[in-house]
């Protein structure tokens, strides 16, 4: 009797601790970016934010060149992520509904650089962007990110693009579509989940971005956010207030895209990782 | 499919064709036949080019003297394998890459072992405390990396962190003003805690989500002929889940070995750099000392190891793809 009453509890109860223990970070972020500073550096950690305040999102949002890195970091997410999709949905179509020679070569290349460690080959990366007197653009930031995320988006869309009954397009075309009418008006419409779920692994893998803006961009006007937030204690010094404010407002659409994607995300990112 | 291809090219030709020199249907076939390149030809081209001519430039720079006075002065000095006898023969690369390996090991055992428990505890739970868990998983595994590790700072923090505190009230004194990162045993634990965090939801719900694909017969068997959980573990979700392990485990690898952000972020690789690990250390060398050629021999090198670590799991890959194509 005890034993199953054990049995019963410590699984419910492991449960909760662990959810603790995973959310708790996350929470304490947001906690202590509402709190008011005697709380945050009171000898016994206040628990809740009892009387909330905006104030560390204003230090944040007022700090030099807030607003720079935000349109910076949006810019290069946007267009990049937007990109990588284009060509990789034209690629991705030829590779899922063609045969032709070379296929199988393209495929495996895109499954080798999805594994690329773009984080060590960074000083390439510079001597090649100053060579090209580039520096300090967000221009070969951009096209550094869409190439990062393309080939895990041509992966994927493959597998979106071959799910969807190759019958519907056949009897497009038998109604007088061309190809590519068939494909815009019956493949395209069905693949915007695919669409989405790709594009959320792009976005948070470009907004996250560090080592290439941290070497490509020394010049605050061209830098994104991550940069930012890591030099926090240049920005606020020890003002963990202000650090919680901005890490929360970074976090913020990545919360969100995560929670209205997450299903098919989820779906998506498994069978891209699982699929290498 | 071919067919089809040649079909659909081949019926409007008639009409396209106003009596140009070449034999109308010959040409369109062409054409059709050229679609797929044309269509492959921008995620080629670019991929060649930033990726491709990234990692010759980075091959050719790993044999170069290229220190601050070369760059400004844009000269291209080639001092052959000097750089690579240089880091292959100093104490510090091997120091490095014996902590880079141990520190990648650690973190993929916990991370395994962690993500595996709590997958399968995610199987035995009700409905209720599911979505419970789930949603703390998924907080975690949503929480950018960048923003994790300011967090992760301000936790640890070493006069109002929340750890020291909980510590301290716990009863272990010592902790109570404890600076984390001033050891290299205490980052790499702060490091680690992070990395596992935010690790963890990928392989638990992965694996919770393969383990809702067994056929549930295969357990009522093994219980009927007597096995209990670690038995029923052994003997049928993990056979059945194998290659879900494999491709996870060195996943996991590869990620955990080429951490940058992390690892950086939190200390630089101090105290003392001795906390570098091999991506750091190549940043370090290279961007930070200045010595780019040799930071660039050494990022071939940091390459090379991962490439050495993860060679049966890409083979595996490779081939299971080929057979499929």
């Amino acid at each position: 009797m005890r034993r199953s009453l054990l049995g019963r509890v410590w699984p419910g109860a492991t449960a909760v601790v662990l959810f603790i223990g995973f959310a708790f970070p996350v929470y304490w972020m947001f906690a202590t970016a509402f709190k008011a500073n005697k709380d945050i550096v009171a000898d016994t950690p206040v628990w809740f934010p009892t009387s909330p305040t905006f104030e560390h999102f204003e230090t944040a949002v007022n700090a030099d060149g807030f607003w720079t890195f935000v349109g910076n970091s949006f810019a290069v997410t946007l267009i990049a992520v937007g990109l990588s999709l284009v060509i990789a949905l034209l690629a991705s179509f030829a590779v899922a509904r063609m045969r032709f020679k070379g296929r199988k070569s393209f495929i495996l290349v895109m499954m080798t650089a999805q594994m690329a460690p773009w984080e060590v080959m960074v000083i390439a990366y510079y001597m090649i962007v100053r060579d090209a007197e580039m520096l300090n653009s967000l221009v070969p930031l951009t096209a550094i990110y869409t190439v990062m995320v393309l080939p895990f988006t041509v992966l994927t869309l493959r597998g979106y693009v071959a799910a969807v009954p190759k019958e519907l397009e056949e009897s497009a075309m038998v109604d007088g579509c061309t190809r590519a009418q068939a494909f815009v008006r019956v493949i395209f419409p069905l693949l915007a989940p695919g669409l989405m779920a790709t594009s959320l692994f792009g976005f948070i893998t470009v907004w996250n971005e560090f080592p290439m803006v941290l070497i490509l961009n020394k010049d605050a006007a061209a830098q994104t956010l991550p940069v930012w937030l890591t030099g926090f204690r240049t920005t606020f010094g020890d003002d963990w207030g202000a650090t919680m404010a901005a890490s929360s407002l970074f976090a913020v659409p990545i919360l969100i895209l995560f929670v209205i994607l997450q299903r098919k995300a989820v779906g998506g990112l498994t069978s891209g990782a699982v699929k290498g | 499919m071919s067919a089809q291809l040649k079909e659909a090219a081949a019926e409007p030709a008639p009409r396209i064709s106003k009596g140009g020199a070449p034999p109308p249907r010959r040409s369109q076939e062409r054409a059709a036949k050229s679609v797929p390149y044309l269509l492959i030809l921008p995620a080629a081209a670019v991929t060649l080019l930033l990726l491709g001519w990234t990692l010759v430039k980075n091959g050719m720079l790993s044999f170069q003297n290229l220190n601050p006075r070369q760059l400004i002065q844009h000269v291209t000095e080639w001092n052959g394998v000097e750089n690579y006898q240089e880091a292959l023969g100093s104490a510090d690369f091997w120091r490095v890459t014996g902590r880079s390996v141990v520190f990648t090991g650690a973190n993929v055992v916990l991370i395994m072992t962690l993500g595996c428990l709590i997958g399968l505890l995610l199987a035995r739970l009700g409905t209720k405390l599911r979505l419970l868990l789930l949603l703390g998983l998924v907080l975690a595994w949503a929480m950018p990396v960048v923003a994790a590790t300011t967090v992760f700072q301000w936790l640890f923090d070493q006069r109002f962190g929340v750890v020291n505190h909980v510590l301290d009230a716990l009863g272990w004194h010592a902790m109570a003003d404890f600076n984390w990162t001033s050891g290299q045993f205490s980052t790499f634990f702060v490091i680690t805690v992070l990395i596992v965090w935010q690790s963890i939801p990928f392989v638990a719900i992965n694996l919770y989500a393969a383990t809702t694909t067994i056929p549930k017969e295969l357990y009522e068997a093994a219980s009927l002929d007597g096995a209990g959980p670690w038995k029923q573990f052994t003997s049928v979700t993990f056979p059945f889940l194998k290659p879900f392990f494999l491709a996870t485990t060195f996943l996991e690898v590869i990620w955990v070995f080429k951490a940058f952000t992390q690892v950086f972020a939190i200390s630089e690789g101090g105290p003392d750099r001795l906390t570098e690990t091999l991506p750091v250390y190549a940043f370090v060398e290279g961007m930070g000392n200045q010595h780019f050629g040799m930071g660039a021999a050494i990022s071939i090198l940091t390459i090379v190891i991962l490439l050495a670590l993860t060679a049966y799991y890409l083979r595996l890959v490779l081939k299971q793809e080929e057979d499929e194509l």
